[in-house]
């Protein structure tokens, strides 16, 4: 039984491809058969995340423009044995992958597959219907700023007209020190606004920009608190109940407030 | 009074609050097929406890600063017998 999870968002930049790369990791990790499909035509980067830029032979659209059959253009990772990846094309055109095409080439791969994620391109244009089009459930992106959770209820407004109504939410780049001054929305405010189910809080951390940096995923970073915290994510997906982590609430100010009695 | 104007609102509690305004506005923004969908449902209900003036009834979503509502006039041209 395989799952084709489409990864989304409203307002671009606030880490569909972060996401689909280390929940991609993750699964494969957990032994499970992933492909990742970067349906963001023109603007390749999913496969810079997974240090696979030079392993790229052909891409989505030679497979869907019949070309090449898919299993010619998938990369494997050399890490994570179970992981592939289908790379975008740099071409500019957002309509050159059609929505018929997506769905069948989806149709094709699920028996090879436990999960495939799709990485969506920002905005709701074309592009958007194709990337959602075979998708059996969707997880949106937002973060917690205020453009960002509207184009988000945009986006699930979206999802809704087009039928995909299993739908959840990752809030990425939380910085708990601004939440706990007040300074920031937390993942319970963004829940009460747009109505759907939570399978994660991501922390903001640098780590995530050195993982970046050397292609290699955050989560497989012992220490990372962004890798903690897709690591949870995988869980859920799997069904556990793993409960959300608290981040350390308290500055060095409010510790020392404690130690002495204040 | 407070000296040092801890009473503010928090800049959390102010994007929450706007954003719970602009939602309702974003999403209030029907298609008009749903609106006649709903237009309908409303005249199956209706017609079951009175006879209504189906012409001249207006339905519309009225957006103001704070709130959306959903306004219907509906003229009643006469009960049913043996209703309420
Ligand atoms: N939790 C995080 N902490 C710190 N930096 C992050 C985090 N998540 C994402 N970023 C950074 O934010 C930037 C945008 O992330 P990413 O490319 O994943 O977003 P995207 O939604 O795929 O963007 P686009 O809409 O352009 O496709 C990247 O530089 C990434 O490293
Ligand atoms: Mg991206």
């Amino acid at each position: 039984m395989s799952e084709v999870i489409v990864i989304t968002s409203g307002k671009g930049g606030v880490g569909k491809t972060t996401t689909t790369a280390n929940l991609g990791a993750g699964l494969a990790i957990a032994g499970k058969r992933v492909a990742l499909i970067d349906v963001d035509t023109g603007l390749r980067n999913l496969d810079l995340l997974l240090g696979l830029e030079n392993r790229i032979m052909y891409d989505l659209i030679d497979v869907t423009e019949g070309r090449q059959p898919y299993k010619k253009a998938l990369v494997k990772h050399k890490k994570f044995s179970s992981l592939y990846l289908l790379p975008t094309s740099q071409v500019k055109d957002k309509s050159a992958v059609r929505p018929e095409q997506l769905i069948k080439l989806c149709e094709e791969m699920r028996p090879e597959f436990d999960y495939i994620l799709i990485d969506c391109p920002a905005g709701i244009e074309q592009g958007f219907a194709t990337a959602i089009a075979a998708a059996d459930c969707a997880i949106v992106v937002t973060m917690p700023e205020i453009s960002a959770v509207r184009d988000a209820d945009k986006i699930i407004g979206e999802l809704g007209r087009a039928d995909k109504n299993n739908i959840k939410l990752i809030v990425n780049r939380i910085r708990p020190q601004m939440v706990e001054k007040g300074d920031m929305l937390d993942m319970e405010d963004i829940n009460d606004l747009l109505s759907i189910e939570c399978i994660g809080q991501v922390p903001d951390d640098e780590l995530v920009i050195k993982a970046t940096n050397d292609g290699k995923p955050v989560i497989t970073m012992e220490k990372s608190m962004a890798g903690q915290a897709y690591r949870n994510i995988v869980r859920r997906i799997f069904g556990e109940q793993v409960p959300f982590m608290t981040f350390p609430k308290e500055g060095f100010f409010g510790r020392l407030k404690k130690a002495f009695g204040l | 009074m407070k000296i040092f104007g801890k009473n503010e609102k928090s800049s959390r509690q102010t994007a929450k609050e706007r954003l719970q305004v602009v939602l309702i506005h974003d999403r209030a923004r029907i298609s008009p097929e749903l609106m006649e969908h709903l237009r309908d449902d409303i005249i199956r209900v209706i017609s079951n406890y009175m006879e209504i003036n189906r012409k001249d009834m207006e339905l519309s979503l009225a957006n103001d600063e704070n709130s959306v509502a959903l306004v219907a006039n509906i003229p009643v041209n006469r009960l049913k017998h043996g209703g309420v």
